[in-house]
């Protein structure tokens, strides 16, 4: 397998939270490697430390002790600003609860990752970010600020802002985590297709067994360890 | 549009209760700066321009006596003689046409006048006055002190002939128009003049004293044949009068007398009401800025989300520090157009309520471009620094705390 398909690759790697004294370590030595186009399902009881393994993915936060190379590229040297424009360029985030930002529509949320990439607006990034709310349902709803879209629909948007810079990696915590069953579903069955299409890599925390039985790839979190 | 701005009138525009009372804030401090400093410069304007409305900027003299023994050291019996008649006898410029039109050469100065000043008794029958001479060349003069504008009846004409005094003199005189009057020194030299015109400067002193004649009539009566007692000079910016007076007499070897000199007193008056001012205005602006910070720094931790949101999209510490300083700037300029408009509307207000009982205002306003273009520009950098602790703030901000504490 060449290291070119690595998107992902982490090694030995640990978190320790608190300073002075009492520190624990919410992650004890962490090797995962998720190749190109992977859709993965994290899982774990609460507490397992899944949130904090995606964050320091997501360059988001700094491990303790450990590697961590997006593409081959290890990232434990560089400085806040590489680690930021990788951020920007290599990995797209959904959250849990949206996280898309008040002010702005639907489509402006979803230019976002590239209006910051380019420095500002472009009709290309419009055309762009048209086509994505399209490709998610939301082609009526572009003018939409988020406060007027239901939790299905602003979860759809988030989706849609994470591919919009064409990221080769997605994170998503929980991403169905606020959502009744069906609305759950219809996501579910998004982010698939897209992965499908696009071959973008997926990584996905998830409580919902059902969820991940339907992912290709799961991995469980138990106590900061990897357990399968 | 870039993104920082779009972001920082976008996150403005969303707040709308707190960008209301930063640009309330500024508004009213603006307004309070604007307002004050166009009463005080308007009546510090109105005051020097009557002080100034007799006066030149700078006046040239001859130098001191050591200097003038230098200039005349070739005749010991001029110098004697020169000590002995010290007391009485005028001093006078040497070759002030040459100085003159040296003078007349500096792009400062904007017009140059000779005079040849001193005392004299001033004759009417039985009445007798003791008046100041003033030998000047009518055209040069009025450059200086605009005459004719002072003048109540006839005109303004200097000739060998025609005189002109002022209404006080004119009266304890009882002469008017096309009488004559004996002008007599202490040593006895005497012309006649016939009064051609009679002004009034508003300063009675003057017009009990000042005779205006040629500077040939004063210079036989005041034996200082050929030469003048004093160059009056005025400059384009009146407030550098003193610097350039300097600069004129090094240049020429006379003494300079800057009006700032000769009302020292006055000046002190205006330099403490500007000073009380300035010290006004610096604590607008600092409460302004205080009112700035404390609201940005609400709106920071407010947004701590969306910039955790924006930095795991990409978006850099610098970045998201440049978003809340615009954010300052554009209350800053804003808030000074409004504060300008405010400032400008109270001043015209409080001016036309208060008037003279001739219907001229008592305070004279003065609105000038250049003080709106101050204003804007101390208030957007301000409100820029303002912003400083907080946008520091917002860009320290951990994207994880943000992103996990919903
Ligand atoms: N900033 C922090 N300081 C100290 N401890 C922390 C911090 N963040 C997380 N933890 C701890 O790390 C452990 C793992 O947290 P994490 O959020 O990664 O769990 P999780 O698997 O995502 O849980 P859940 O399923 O409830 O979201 C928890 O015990 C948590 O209390
Ligand atoms: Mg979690």
């Amino acid at each position: 397998m060449s290291e070119m398909n690595n998107i992902i690759q982490l090694t030995d790697v640990r978190k320790q939270y608190g300073n002075d004294g009492i520190t624990t370590e919410v992650l004890h030595g962490i090797d995962l490697t998720l190749l190109q186009g992977e859709f993965t399902a994290l899982i774990g009881p609460s507490g397992s430390g899944k949130s904090t393994l995606l964050n320091i993915i997501g360059l988001l936060e700094h491990p303790t002790s450990g590697v961590i190379r997006v593409q081959g590229r290890d990232t434990g040297t560089l400085p806040d600003v590489e680690l930021t424009k990788l951020r920007g360029r290599s990995i797209g985030f959904v959250f849990q609860f949206h996280h898309l930002i008040p002010a702005f529509s639907a489509l402006e949320n979803v230019m976002m990752p590239l209006m910051l990439e380019d420095g500002r607006p472009t009709p290309a990034q419009r055309e762009r970010a048209t086509a994505l709310l399209t490709r998610v349902g939301l082609a009526d709803r572009l003018d939409f600020k988020p406060a007027k879209l239901s939790g299905g629909q602003q979860q759809r948007v988030a989706i849609a802002r994470a591919l919009a810079a064409n990221p080769p990696l997605i994170l998503a915590d929980e991403p169905t985590g606020n959502l009744d069953t069906a609305a759950a579903d219809e996501i579910f069955k998004l982010l698939y297709e897209v992965n499908l299409e696009s071959g973008t890599t997926f990584l996905i925390v998830t409580h919902d067994p059902r969820l991940a039985h339907r992912c290709r790839r799961v991995v469980e979190l138990v106590d900061g360890r990897i357990v399968g | 549009m870039r993104i920082e701005w779009l972001l920082a009138l976008r996150f403005l525009k969303e707040g709308r209760a707190q960008t209301f009372f930063m640009l309330g804030g500024v508004t009213m401090g603006v307004g309070v700066i604007v307002f004050l400093t166009s009463l005080i410069t308007g009546l510090q304007r109105s005051i020097i321009e009557k002080t100034l409305g007799t006066q030149a900027h700078v006046v040239m003299r001859p130098p001191d006596d050591e200097a003038r023994r230098i200039i005349t050291p070739d005749s010991t019996l001029a110098v004697s003689a020169n000590v002995e008649r010290r007391a009485q006898r005028l001093s006078s410029i040497l070759q002030w046409q040459q100085v003159m039109r040296e003078l007349e050469k500096r792009p400062e100065v904007t017009a140059v006048s000779p005079l040849v000043a001193g005392p004299s008794f001033a004759i009417r029958g039985s009445a007798t006055k003791s008046v100041a001479l003033m030998g000047i060349d009518p055209e040069k003069y009025t450059r200086i002190v605009p005459m004719p504008s002072f003048l109540k009846e006839g005109e303004f004409r200097i000739t060998a002939n025609d005189a002109a005094i002022g209404t006080d003199l004119a009266r304890e005189l009882g002469v008017t128009l096309g009488d004559k009057i004996r002008l007599q020194t202490a040593d006895g030299r005497s012309e006649t003049i016939t009064v051609a015109g009679i002004f009034d400067v508003g300063i009675r002193d003057l017009n009990r004293r000042w005779v205006f004649i040629t500077l040939r009539s004063a210079q036989n009566l005041l034996d200082l044949v050929g030469g003048v007692s004093s160059i009056d000079v005025t400059v384009r910016d009146l407030f550098k009068a003193e610097v350039i007076g300097e600069q004129l007499a090094r240049q020429t070897g006379l003494t300079a007398e800057s009006w700032m000199k000769t009302n020292a007193q006055l000046m002190v008056g205006l330099k403490s009401q500007s000073a009380s001012s300035y010290m006004i205005q610096f604590f607008v602006i600092i409460s302004v800025a205080f009112g700035i910070t404390s609201v940005l720094v609400v709106s920071v931790i407010q947004k701590s989300r969306e910039v955790g949101i924006l930095r795991a999209m990409g978006c850099s510490r610098r970045r998201v520090r440049h978003i809340f300083l615009l954010q300052g700037g554009v209350v800053g300029l804003v808030g000074s157009l409004l504060g300008s408009g405010l400032g400008a509307l109270l001043v015209t207000f409080f001016a036309s309520t208060a008037k003279n009982p001739d219907g001229t205002p008592i305070f004279p306003v003065v609105l000038e471009p250049g003080m709106f273009l101050i204003a804007a520009g101390v208030a957007t950098v301000t409100g820029i620094l303002a912003a400083a602790a907080p946008a520091v703030r917002a860009a320290k901000l951990d994207p994880v705390v943000a992103i996990r504490n919903v």
